[in-house]
């Protein structure tokens, strides 16, 4: 074998990078922390056990999230749930998870990279969602705690609810600029008053 | 855009988020060696396409993922109910298809 | 110069605020609050355009969105024009820019005209009379040559704007309890009762303020106050509920399912003075729980001789312009009604100071309170009698009534109608609602509900004032509960005095039987007379959807909303059929023209789609990479060094892949990740291949089949574990692929515990590919021997490169010793780049797309809807070695037995080499079996992918030819227009046949 360089050359480059982000009063857009995410896969069984083994529990009501501290369970279907550690390694998530879950069928994907999260906070947030998205995003249709796939214009995302003016996009990292272009434009356009509560 | 109920979603959903996946309750041969070509292009091409209610396979791909089967009237353009895959087409034909939406 | 029309006091424009504008290049001025119909009235301006057909001169007509005369082309600066816009509905601002349309070359003086010579020419069914009719010089010729470029001059109302449209367009979702449309009196009190309720209430008007009739009334009072004093009241209560959304200048352009209803904003001149990034139209996809329709009813004109000249007005148009806008229509009227409410106008206007010549009833008797009024007043009342005709051409000078008594001229300089009343039940119908004909009173009502819906007011055929108000209450009310909110205290009662109830009405033809002469329309845009309804009538159309066809009556932009009904009473008269029997048109969206901005709102540009790029994206664009569009990625095409062309650069890419080593982005392949204790028992039913002893560490090219047989996919796989695959797709099929493992996972074998999760952008690829591959990549590896013997052809290990993880593949696509390295894409670009400077000792390419497919194509390797399209089998493509033999069963199996997949003579893959190694054919050229076949000479096949190749120095190409592989060394011609070209058919694999390359 040769002599091995391992160093990297460059800090490693998310797709938003160096790109300038919305930062109104009413409407701001910001790229979420780094991120452990993995998405699981399996029955109920499998989310009881595994609540344990992250740390938040896995909810079994679709649309929902179970969060502790800094790590979240979003329910995306009925034997799926995307697991976000905040701050943390997939590797670290994944190794409690695997043991925890090591004698029943179950799947377990690093998606970590494959996606990036959008903070989008503001007054405004929610009118600019509804530019792209055809949910109701009422507090009382899509409450605080709430969490979906859907879609935003031609892009799919997953959507949650963080607070009444906070919400997480969660998007796969090529649409990111897409998305985020989308939602400043519609931010723009969007009436400065009106819309309900 | 209609609402399509989702039984997994449990919740009414806009028709941007699912794919139609053409008549429900099709099911593949278990054994498809077994067939005869006749059987076989019956199962591959042959399709109902009724005028008013038809059993048709959705997937609410921007959303829980899920297929499932819906009942819906071609002519009306309404569903009339949707259900798991899996479950046998519900007795729907003798309820009252011109309620309210 | 006219004397200004405009009154000296009133109305609810502003006077403070003078407005300048232009029309047809004149320099006019209004008011704020003035729309350009008013406006130009006030200025005397009486011509606002010329007819479609018949170049008529023509003059505003009605006062809202039914115009069917004014339409305008107005300019807001370069690129700002939209065309076909109603003068009634633009409001003035200043430097607004309006024009006057189907003239040519102005207004006053327009050679079109002359088609009014032609006009018996011009009758119903002229198109299809003409163009239907006998082929001079052959089929088609007359159309091609004669009619068509003549029609197509002639034809369209107004000028598609040539600019890109500069101004920004927006769209949005909502959801709310109670949409209420319209803001009359009706929608007034139903958003109130609504709001009341605490429900989620959005209030939309297509006018720039709130009121609708209520704009205009001078005598009602409501609950003791003046119309204008109440509204106030109302809007301030309803400008203090914060669940109330108020939304005027926005009209609700059509009615979809599931109470899903289109609303286009026009964003007022206030808010993008406040706000520069405001946008020009917001598009509103709203879904209502509950809906009031509250829209209204449209004054219909009467039908007789020259009743389109301009002067002639609707009646409550002429009062709205002089209670609204301050503007007097003429100076001395003669009102032509079937209607008491005409009456209520020519009051008004009598009381500012205009002439009433002569109110001339159609009706035997007219004795109610309205019109007892006038004849109170002195004014002349003339019953019985009808217009038999118009004089003046540019503006009416004197109307001809004719009664019992004879033709009697009247001088006058504006003639104000009236047929009564049509109730707007376009969104009704647009809900799929049936409407329901009332004899009695000749209109057609809302029948049941279809969706969850009411009409109030007028639409639904209740007229008085204080039943409106209640209607739109009870209304609001029901709607509020039925969303859900319970109602706050009974539902409101108005004390309405000074609008006593007005009745009457006529539909059809009023053409005097004696007396008259000249056209008499029915359909204004469209140029539509009684006479082509009753002509199509003879000519055999029975139903109104036939006779609309035949004359085009309705079918202009107005959609028919002052003709439809005189048109229906004509034709019910000549077929002497009761008028429900003959049936109403359907009303279709949008309920008046959209703009196309509204609906492609941000979605242009740079938003028209998304664009997906690569980590590695912009490290190519430094370098100069051309990109072509592969699905929605950008991919490196070429790397064009200074002064290459395409074919240069490409050549250079392929030739140092074969000599040295070339780096390439194959970040986009589709990745799926297989996982559970069924996943090869899964793959086993899903591709073609085995999978179940295929070795953790190994990978195995897959194909995926449909149940047809036919190939949809293919790609290499690698199994990661015994329990976890690492599949790939094609670029393009990787959601296609992904959605077809689910529904057969779901559907069809929901027992397997397998889980399959898109990785694609997990994961980003460098594929590193040629001799020098493993020199270049050893010294950043770690953990994984890279030997030929510990990491064979088609092998797989987890490792590190660069200090990151990576899951490294030893497999090729490009014939060459390669790898393909995937890595988190965060780290992609610094893999790279680390990977091309340590590259310069070994003189390291970067290539694109193209030359990918080059190297495969030498290599005999199929790009799947390339080579393959959707009716290939494993064997057609010469890929009987991917089937496993010895599977009992996978998706597509049973169909490879089919007798038509057997069947000889199937086309099948084949390469081809020109005889002339420089010619090359084109992608998608029909081979056949002599070089001057005879037209229509059977195709035995076509030319899928062909290449210069490098390597080769010739042309090479893949194609499909019947009974291809056994016709190896055969001579065919692919033909193209003007030449064929001689080729031999060969083996698929131009270079390296044996593989010793790959095994490197």
């Amino acid at each position: 074998m040769p002599s091995v360089m391992t160093k990297p050359v460059a800090r490693p480059r998310g797709p938003l990078d160096g790109r300038a982000l919305p930062r109104g009063e009413d409407f701001r857009l910001a790229v979420s922390p780094a991120a452990g995410r993995i998405l699981l896969r399996g029955d109920a069984a499998v989310a009881a056990r595994a609540s344990a083994a992250f740390g938040a529990p896995l909810p079994t009501r679709s649309g929902a999230v179970g969060a502790r501290s800094d790590r979240a369970a979003l329910w995306l279907g009925p034997d799926e749930w995307l697991l976000i550690a905040e701050g943390e390694a997939p590797a670290e998530i994944i190794a409690p998870l695997s043991a925890a879950l090591a004698d029943r069928a179950h799947s377990l994907v690093d998606v970590s990279q494959r996606q990036i999260g959008l903070d989008v906070v503001g007054p405004n947030a929610a009118r600019a969602l509804t530019a792209g998205c055809p949910l109701d995003l009422s507090l009382a249709a899509f409450p605080v705690g709430t969490a979906t796939r859907t879609l935003l214009a031609k892009s799919e995302i997953v959507l949650w609810r963080r607070a009444p003016e906070h919400f997480r996009v969660e998007v796969w990292r090529s649409f990111a600029d897409y998305v985020a272009s989308y939602l400043s434009e519609a931010a723009r356009r969007a009436p400065r008053a009106g819309g309900f509560a | 855009m209609l609402l399509i109920d989702c039984p997994y979603c449990g919740a009414a959903r806009p028709e941007i988020e699912f794919r139609h996946g053409g008549e429900a309750h099709v099911a593949r041969p278990r054994d498809p060696s077994a067939l005869d070509d006749a059987a076989w292009a019956e199962f591959l091409y042959f399709r109902a396409n009724p005028k008013g209610l038809a059993a048709e396979r959705w997937r609410h791909v921007a959303g829980c993922g899920r297929f499932f089967n819906a009942i819906r009237d071609t002519v009306s353009d309404r569903f009339v109910c949707t259900y798991p895959a899996g479950e046998p087409r519900p007795d729907v034909e003798s309820a009252s298809v011109g309620a309210s939406a | 110069m006219i004397a200004s029309l405009r009154t000296v006091s009133g109305g609810r424009i502003d006077r403070n605020k003078p407005v300048r504008f232009t029309f047809d290049g004149r320099t006019y001025q209004g008011f704020a609050g003035d729309t350009l119909a008013s406006a130009l009235l006030a200025n005397g301006v009486k011509l606002f355009g010329r007819s479609y057909k018949y170049h008529r001169p023509r003059g505003v007509i009605s006062v809202g969105p039914e115009e069917p005369n004014a339409l305008v082309g107005v300019s807001r600066g370069p690129g700002r024009f939209t065309p076909n816009l109603r003068a009634t509905q633009v409001e003035i601002v200043d430097g607004l820019d309006a024009k006057s349309q189907n003239r040519w070359p102005s207004l006053d003086f327009d050679l079109g005209a002359v088609n009014s010579l032609f006009a018996p020419l011009f009758s119903a069914g002229f198109y299809y009379k003409t163009f239907m009719g006998p082929n001079l010089f052959g089929k088609n010729w007359a159309w091609t040559h004669l009619f068509e470029p003549v029609v197509r001059n002639a034809a369209g109302l107004g000028d598609a704007p040539s600019d890109p449209d500069p101004d920004a367009y927006a769209q949005f979702y909502e959801h709310c309890d109670v949409l209420v449309v319209g803001g009359g009196p009706a929608g007034v009190a139903a958003a109130l009762a609504a709001g009341a309720s605490g429900a989620r209430v959005i209030f939309c008007d297509e006018q720039a303020e709130f009121g609708g009739t209520l704009l205009s009334e001078t005598q009602a009072t409501i609950d003791g106050a003046s119309a204008p004093a109440w509204l106030a009241r109302q809007f301030a209560a309803l400008a203090a509920m914060p669940n109330v959304r108020l939304m005027p200048r926005t009209q609700a352009f059509g009615y979809y399912a599931q109470n899903f209803l289109g609303l286009c904003e026009v964003v007022s001149e206030a808010e993008r003075l406040a706000n520069p990034d405001a946008p020009r139209e917001r598009q509103w996809q709203v879904r209502a729980k509950e809906v009031v329709l509250a829209c209204g009813a449209i004054e219909r004109p009467l039908v007789f001789p020259d009743n389109d000249r301009p002067g002639v007005m609707l009646a409550e148009a002429a009062r709205v312009y002089l209670n609204r806008y301050g503007v007097k229509v003429g100076r001395r009227v003669v009102v032509a009604t079937a209607h008491d409410s005409a009456y209520r106008a020519a009051l008004d206007l009598e009381a500012a100071g205009v002439e009433i010549a002569r109110i001339v009833d159609l009706r035997a008797a007219a004795d109610g309170e309205w019109p007892r009024a006038a004849r109170k007043l002195g004014i002349e009342v003339t019953t019985g009698a009808r217009i038999a005709g118009v004089r003046g051409r540019l503006c009416v000078k004197a109307a001809a009534v004719a009664s019992a008594q004879g033709v009697e001229w009247i001088g006058c300089d504006a003639l104000l109608v009236s047929g009564g009343w049509t109730p707007s039940v376009h969104l009704y119908s647009q809900s799929r609602g049936k409407v329901v004909w009332d004899a009695e009173r000749e209109i057609f009502v809302p029948g049941v509900s279809v969706q969850r819906e009411r009409s109030a007011g007028a639409c639904k055929g209740v007229f008085a004032l204080d039943r409106v108000l209640r209607d739109g209450a009870v209304a609001g009310h029901e709607a509020a509960a039925r969303a859900g909110f319970s109602a706050q205290g009974p539902v409101a009662n108005f004390d309405v005095a000074g609008a006593p109830e007005s009745s009457g009405g006529l539909l059809g033809d009023a053409t005097p039987s004696r007396g008259a002469k000249g056209k008499a329309f029915v359909d204004f845009q469209n140029d539509v007379c009684a006479s082509d309804i009753r002509l199509a009538v003879r000519e055999g159309m029975r139903s109104i959807e036939h006779v609309k066809r035949y004359t085009t009556t309705g079918m202009a932009t107005d959609q028919g909303k002052l003709s439809n009904m005189n048109a229906l009473a004509i034709a019910a008269n000549a077929l002497n059929a009761p008028l429900p029997k003959v049936g109403l048109t359907t009303f279709r969206q949008p309920y008046t023209p959209v703009t196309f901005g509204a609906f492609a709102g941000a979605s242009r540009g740079d938003l028209f789609d998304p664009v997906r790029r690569t980590p590695i994206h912009e490290w190519a664009e430094d370098q100069g990479a051309e990109f072509e569009d592969v699905g929605l990625w950008k991919r490196a095409w070429y790397f064009s060094r200074e002064g290459e062309n395409m074919h240069a650069a490409v050549a250079r890419e392929c030739r140092q892949v074969r000599e040295s080593v070339g780096l390439f982005d194959a970040s986009t392949l589709g990745k799926i990740e297989v996982v559970g204790p069924d996943a090869a028992a899964f793959m086993e039913k899903l591709y073609t291949n085995p999978w179940a002893k295929l070795e953790p560490g190994r990978c195995r090219y897959g194909l995926m089949l449909n149940e047809a047989g036919f190939i949809i996919d293919d790609g290499v796989i690698a199994r990661m574990a015994p329990d976890r695959f690492h599949v790939t797709t094609t670029t393009g099929g990787a959601p296609r692929v992904l959605h077809h493992m689910e529904d057969y996972l779901q559907t069809e074998f929901p027992e397997m515990k397998v889980w399959l999760t898109s990785t694609t952008e997990q994961w980003a690829v460098i594929a590193v590919q040629g001799p020098r591959a493993r020199d270049l990549i050893a010294p950043f590896v770690e953990g994984v021997d890279l030997s030929r013997e510990a990491l064979p052809h088609m092998s797989v290990r987890e490792g590190r490169i660069c200090d990151v993880e990576t899951r490294l593949m030893r497999v090729s696509f490009t014939g060459e010793l390669g790898f393909e390295i995937n890595v988190p894409p965060d780290s992609a670009r610094a893999v790279w780049e680390t990977l091309w400077a340590e590259g310069r000792k070994y003189h390291v390419v970067a290539y694109g797309t193209e030359a990918m497919h080059v190297l495969r194509a030498e290599k005999g390797y199929i790009i799947v809807g390339q080579d393959t399209d959707g009716t290939m089998t494993p064997a057609d493509a010469g890929l009987e070695w991917a089937v496993g033999k010895a599977k009992k069963d996978f998706v597509g199996k049973r169909s490879l037995s089919r007798p038509d997949i057997v069947a000889p003579n199937r086309k099948q893959l084949v390469g081809l080499l020109t005889d002339d190694p420089i010619l090359m054919p084109l992608e998608g050229e029909q081979i056949v079996a002599v070089a001057n076949p005879t037209k229509g000479s059977h195709a035995i096949g076509h030319v899928t992918s062909a290449y210069a190749s490098p390597t080769l120095k010739r042309s090479i190409a893949l194609a499909v030819v019947e009974n291809g592989r056994a016709r190896m060394g055969e001579k065919v011609f692919v033909a193209a227009e003007g030449r064929t070209m001689p080729v031999t058919i060969c083996d698929t694999v131009f270079w390296d046949k044996k593989g010793a390359r790959l095994d490197a």
